[in-house]
């Protein structure tokens, strides 16, 4: 067997990229064969997130300052700088601004609303209590649910003369029908409700994992010392939990970013459900061709999305040096 | 003896507690806030499995808020099953999602297992590539994404007929575009971001040591990876298996946008297009929605352990 074995402490340091297993003190040189072997079992998998994920990016970023329509090649005629960026801030595409707004809502409505209301379930539920398995299943039972279907039981709720809500309260006999989907002023927050229906549970199974890891003995030290339980909670798990709080922050500020799916099955993004992830489909795929337009409206998404994204990154390469 | 009856009565005093029969009144109310806020939550899905079992003549003639004076019967989930042909629509995710789940967890096991198992110079780069390619919002990569599905040549030799069912090998259009494995691929790339992330966490528990003693005993690194640390980590994959099954199983998105053929869809997507053939009325709209997250339902009542394992996985530190 043609393996390269050294285990003394005086063997030769290992080149630039070359793959070793370390050990206490002492380490071994893979053999030319495994480390082909390893290279190509992370080489295919990166490829493929490079050339379908990455290079995308890239190319966002590139298209975002063409005019191409997405017929045939990019030739430098098509190069039009920043002119996309000046027209959307500008206003000149009167959706971008309310696309934004709508954006900001449904982060600060998750972030102030349903992701406190999770974290508050998760920690009156993280308790030897009598039904709690059974509470946290009811909560939970929406995760599994995919957004067209949230979407749809919701619209069984909101629809203008056959919805629960409107039959309920009497407006549809009263003839003060509130069209909760369609009047602009009022849908995205419909649709926040719908959100919010899922988005509580995700957050209070996620906030529940991180309460079961949290040392009990603190807690008993702060009863001793005479501390009531919202104090505890205020003062002593939730600073201890500082890791799981930005791992919910980041997921909700993802959630938000990402949303799409709820509006797009409602009314397909418009009359007051516009929002940024939309508008990038409705400019830039199949029949509409203002693509490069498309891709600076996916430019400014990605520039906001990059800051969960570092805060995530930092938090986790965090805990893989500790 | 007085100290022990003290002993036994305090013994009482706390396992009465303990089991609630003196009741509290902060236990009680809370109690009380916590079976209104899931009555809550329970209320739109009851409300739909109530409107998916009443006779739209029921609702026509008393309204949907009222009792079934008409009767509750499956008649809206037959009629749905049959004229949207669901059983084929299933059918559509099945191969879409199977293969792919499959696909991901050896991937990134792959990629988990060189990144963590081993120290090379690169290795916490590759896992923020991965990682942060998950994070991204799928529509800020979907232009160059679609025209690259649009530019991609893809060969056609034979395709696998089963009735009305069509499985091309490998596009009938010689694109990657409205192609059952041009869905897959892009789940398989997407989804092997996060899968990484999450096993490369689960891996870190795993001791070095055992692969280096693998090592020293010539395994190759092959069979460390199948032979040794996959079987380690049977949890986080069934844990994975689960969550994922449910990621791509409810997807909308990449569909939506990658499939054009609407009898390619997978059942998720195509309620959105059938909703505009066949839901003549709420009653139905509730039946199809429901038979669309059986699946998901199922997985919720056998599987609740694996899949909230998968999702806190990736936060916790495992």
């Amino acid at each position: 067997m043609a393996r390269t074995t050294s285990i003394s402490p005086a063997a030769p340091a290992p080149e630039a990229g070359e793959l070793v297993a370390t050990g206490r003190g002492r380490y071994h040189v893979l053999t030319r064969y495994d480390r082909r072997v390893l290279a190509v079992m992370v080489g295919i998998p990166l490829l493929l997130e490079v050339v379908l994920i990455w290079w995308p990016v890239v190319s966002s970023i590139y298209l975002s300052l063409t005019n191409w329509d997405g017929v045939g090649d990019v030739t430098p005629q098509n190069f039009v700088g920043l002119k996309n960026y000046q027209f959307l801030l500008s206003g000149g595409y009167f959706q971008f601004w309310p696309a934004v707004a709508h954006n900001f809502i449904w982060l600060a409505w998750l972030t102030f609303l349903a992701t406190p209301l999770g974290i508050f379930f998760a920690v009156l539920l993280d308790r030897d209590m009598r039904g709690t398995r059974i509470y946290q299943s009811v909560f939970y039972l929406p995760v599994v649910l995919s957004l067209v279907v949230v979407g749809f039981i919701w619209e069984l709720q909101f629809s203008p003369t056959d919805g629960f809500i409107n039959n309920a309260f009497g407006l549809v006999k009263s003839g003060n029908i509130i069209d909760w989907l369609g009047n602009p002023r009022i849908n995205l927050f419909a649709v926040l409700v719908a959100a919010s229906w899922r988005h509580v549970g995700y957050m209070m199974v996620i906030y529940l994992a991180g309460l079961k890891s949290v040392d009990p003995t603190l807690r008993e030290a702060a009863k001793v010392d005479g501390a009531n339980e919202v104090q505890i909670f205020f003062r002593v798990v939730f600073p201890v939990m500082a890791p799981i709080n930005t791992v919910i922050v980041v997921l909700t500020t993802i959630e938000s970013l990402r949303a799409f799916d709820l509006a797009f099955i409602i009314n397909q993004g418009k009359n007051g459900l516009e929002l940024l992830s939309i508008l990038i489909t409705n400019n830039s795929i199949s029949e509409s061709t203002r693509v490069g337009f498309g891709s600076a409206i996916a430019v400014i998404l990605l520039v906001i999305s990059l800051g969960p994204i570092i805060a995530f990154l930092s938090q986790a390469m965090r805990t893989v040096r500790s | 003896m007085s100290a022990s009856t003290a002993v036994t009565q305090r013994v009482a005093a706390s396992s009465s507690t303990l089991t609630g029969r003196r009741l509290r009144p902060g236990r009680v109310l809370l109690h009380a806030f916590l079976i209104a806020m899931t009555a809550l939550w329970a209320f739109p899905l009851f409300w739909a499995v109530y409107s998916s079992l009443r006779p739209i003549s029921d609702t026509v003639k008393n309204g949907y808020v009222s009792w079934p004076a008409g009767g509750l019967s499956l008649d809206n989930y037959r009629a749905f099953w049959t004229e949207a042909d669901l059983p084929y629509f299933y059918a559509n995710t099945l191969v879409i999602v199977v293969p792919s789940v499959i696909l991901i967890l050896l991937l990134a096991s792959m990629v988990a297992f060189a990144c963590t198992q081993f120290t090379w110079r690169f290795n916490l780069t590759v896992l923020m590539i991965f990682t942060a390619g998950n994070l991204l919002p799928p529509q800020v990569i979907i232009v160059p994404l679609y025209h690259i599905y649009l530019g991609t040549p893809i060969p056609y030799f034979t395709e696998l007929d089963v009735g009305r069912f069509i499985f091309p090998f490998f596009s009938d259009n010689n694109l990657l575009y409205d192609q059952y494995i041009g869905i897959m691929l892009i789940h398989v790339v997407f989804q092997t971001g996060f899968a990484t992330f999450v096993l490369s966490n689960y891996m870190k528990t795993i001791s070095k040591e055992i692969t280096e003693s693998a090592i020293m005993d010539g395994a190759h690194v092959l069979r460390i990876w199948w032979n040794i640390v996959l079987p380690l980590c049977r949890p986080a994959l069934a844990a994975m298996a689960t969550l994922l099954f449910t990621f791509i199983y409810n997807d909308f998105f990449w569909a939506l946008i990658l499939l054009k053929t609407g009898d390619k869809r997978p059942i998720t997507s195509a309620l959105n297009n059938l909703s505009g053939e066949f839901f003549s009325n709420n009653n139905l709209i509730a039946a199809g929605a429901l038979l669309a997250a059986v699946p998901p339902i199922l997985i919720y009542i056998f599987l609740q352990k694996q899949f909230i394992a998968g999702l806190t996985l990736g936060s916790t530190k495992g």
